[in-house]
């Protein structure tokens, strides 16, 4: 094997060597004890870096024993790995772990360690002074979206479920790893935490922009989270390794395309973004305004309502012309009219606004920053028609092919 | 597999009265309070019984209070010597059987633990006493045998039950096999180790006035001497003040188990 250079691993993001490829398998083959076929057999991949690569199959495909492999919680039985263009399949596996987060589904935190003390566990062994530990662990805990003063001095026990998935992200990232792995990280939380955690996840991720390989048995998250999907047959066979748009437009085989299933111009909705569609504008007045300047906004413009923003310009309530005339003259805005409910965020996807629009029961949702400050609206107008783009977009390249399901 | 728990018949007293032993407190100060009331006021009708009463020259001399406290010296040293040797041998090995190099072997290893504690105290004592020696020594080496499996057995229990995703977690993150072992699974497995070694100290406080048989002397020589006098007084008396022993010895292992019970558990 090539010599280890690992005690001088560059710790920056910018390699200066490795190019755009962080993670190289090459050949890689696990045989267990007493099982006839490998649990992996010659796999050979390339993981880009800054990227989240989604590891999805059915189970017993192998999809964790590949993720393990890669910081040799479980050692490969032939074939190698590259991290960051060095060969680290002999390097001591304890040193190599300390340069690759990791996160599990049970998560586990040590019960017996305060949140600060679970978090600091990688720093500790890299030997760190207490300052700097302590320093890591409060922007740790901020990045995640915990209070530090709060709950660094907490135990496990007293978190949730969620909170307890924030520290284990948090924990991973302790020493600011280029590589994390995380094996189906939002698989023990309830539905609506995780759609919530796995936002967070991503929003983080446009400021870390880790290499992440992560592993789901769920293709709905792998099409959320992933920038690249490797679809995985039995033995880790690459079925598809591609972008979730191509993957869903262009499935390489049956497989493939039984495994994305039925709905795949719902799942699409997953694949957009609100800041990559036109938002609209709409009219829209401070909440001290006048009934009058309400009445003229409306006679103004063709819409039939005006949203009403706080001094924040955060959005408050939906005002027509009829709860003006119901209301008494010197009414403030803000007591009247429809909540202002359907707000979704730039980053949110078109399935998740949908989503909103269809519990307020609103046709249109409201856009606002990350300070909550109103940016545009999105009508459902709007998404049919980024539907309807998409699907075109397919046919296109199935070059007027066979029967494609046409669902919706 | 603990002993008996006095958090349950303490009577519950409103805490906040002392500070003293802070967050780490598993009782309240009552709860600490209670036992040693207790045990305080059955030695002090033990002791009005006793300068009350009548007694005869056998009576008094063994009864006297220079007597009785080197006989429960004597005893405590049994008691100690032989729980620290349990300790010493039961929790690294347990250690080592529960490792994973040594799966195959802990089977045996354990039904070599469990002849120590099949074979009755008493019967390993006459039988060292015939083939190798009395005294002090033997005693302890037969109470080791006795209680070495519970502890052994709690030691591995403690160390298997420590969940595996938290191993697994601590080993993806870099830390040794021996950094997990005695930063991660050795305090996680303390409170149920703590139990087994309580229970082998209550064992060897009784077990220990069996000693009076080969010579070594302790409590169980009041008990005996109760026969041999015809005086049922003084093994009352005596019988009294082993089973007190048992429960201070008892209550201060509780306190050990509170006390180095990890926080957050």
């Amino acid at each position: 094997m090539t010599d280890t250079q690992d005690t001088a691993a560059p710790e920056s993001g910018a390699a200066p060597d490795g190019g755009t490829i962080e993670i190289r398998l090459e050949g890689l083959a696990k045989r267990f004890p007493g099982q006839r076929e490998p649990a992996v057999d010659d796999l050979t991949m390339e993981i880009p870096k800054g990227e989240i690569v989604i590891l999805v199959g059915p189970s017993g495909c192998g999809k964790t024993t590949t993720m393990k492999m890669i910081n040799r919680i479980i050692e490969p039985s032939s074939g190698r790995i590259f991290l960051d263009g060095e060969d680290v399949t002999k390097v001591n596996p304890d040193q190599l772990r300390r340069r690759i987060g990791y996160v599990i589904q049970q998560i586990g935190l040590f019960p017996h360690l305060s949140i600060a003390n679970n978090i600091a566990t990688v720093p500790k062994l890299l030997g760190w002074k207490k300052e700097r530990i302590s320093e890591r662990v409060d922007e740790l805990l901020e990045m995640v979206g915990m209070d530090p003063g709060q709950y660094r001095n907490r135990y496990p026990k007293e978190l949730s479920g969620g909170q307890r998935q924030r520290v284990g992200v948090a924990r991973a990232m302790s020493a600011d790893p280029d590589v994390m792995l995380m094996d189906e990280p939002f698989g023990a939380i309830d539905p609506i935490t995780r759609d919530r955690l796995q936002n967070e996840f991503l929003r983080l991720q446009e400021q870390i922009k880790k290499t992440i390989i992560f592993v789901t048995h769920d293709i709905d998250e792998a099409i959320k989270m992933g920038d690249r999907i490797a679809i995985l047959r039995e033995q880790s066979h690459i079925a598809q390794f591609d972008t979730p748009e191509r993957i869903l437009v262009n499935p390489a085989d049956d497989f493939v395309a039984d495994f994305i299933g039925r709905g795949a111009s719902l799942k699409r909705l997953s694949l957009s973004r609100v800041r990559d569609v036109e938002l609209h504008q709409w009219p829209t007045v401070e909440q001290g305004a006048s009934h009058d300047e309400v009445h003229r906004l409306l006679e103004d413009s063709d819409k039939s309502a005006v949203l009403v923003l706080d001094s924040e310009r955060r959005p408050v309530k939906w005002v027509n012309a009829d709860h003006l005339r119901r209301a008494s003259d010197g009414k403030a805005l803000s007591e009247l009219g429809l909540p202002a409910e359907a707000v979704v965020q730039p980053n949110a996807t078109l399935s998740d606004t949908l989503n909103e629009m269809l519990s307020a029961r609103y046709s249109t949702a409201i856009v606002v920053d990350s300070s909550n400050a109103y940016q545009g609206i999105v009508d459902i107008d709007t998404i049919n028609e980024t539907v309807r783009s998409l699907r075109r977009a397919e046919q296109g390249r199935l070059r007027g092919g066979d029967d494609e399901d046409e669902d919706s | 597999m603990s002993t008996t728990s006095d958090e349950t018949k303490a009577p519950r007293v409103a805490s906040g009265a002392s500070t003293a032993a802070g967050p780490r407190r598993r009782r309240s100060l009552g709860g600490y309070l209670f036992m040693p009331v207790v045990l305080g006021l059955v030695l002090l009708f033990t002791y009005l019984a006793v300068s009350r009463r009548d007694l005869s020259p056998t009576e008094s001399s063994r009864l006297a209070f220079d007597y009785i406290v080197a006989k429960t010296v004597e005893h405590l040293e049994l008691t100690i010597a032989s729980t620290v040797l349990v300790l010493v041998i039961a929790i690294p090995v347990g250690i080592l059987l529960t490792r994973s190099f040594s799966r195959a072997i802990t089977p045996a290893a354990i039904a070599v633990f469990n002849i120590g504690q099949a074979v009755p105290t008493i019967g390993l004592l006459f039988i060292f006493a015939i083939t190798w020696s009395i005294g002090f020594v033997p005693v302890v080496v037969a109470l080791t045998a006795y209680t070495t499996l519970p502890v052994l057995r709690n030691t591995m229990v403690g160390l298997t039950q420590v969940d595996a995703s938290v191993i697994e977690s601590a080993r993806g993150m870099g830390m040794t096999k021996l950094a997990v072992l005695t930063r991660i699974e050795l305090p996680l497995a303390v409170p149920v180790i703590m139990a087994g070694l309580r229970t082998a100290l209550t064992i060897n406080v009784g077990t220990a006035t069996l000693a009076t048989f080969v010579g070594a002397g302790a409590l169980g020589e009041l008990i005996v001497s109760g026969f041999s006098d015809v005086s049922p007084f003084i093994t009352i008396v005596a019988g009294i003040l082993v089973a007190v022993l048992a429960l201070i010895v008892d209550y201060l292992a509780g306190i050990a188990e509170d006390v180095l019970r990890p926080r957050g558990l």
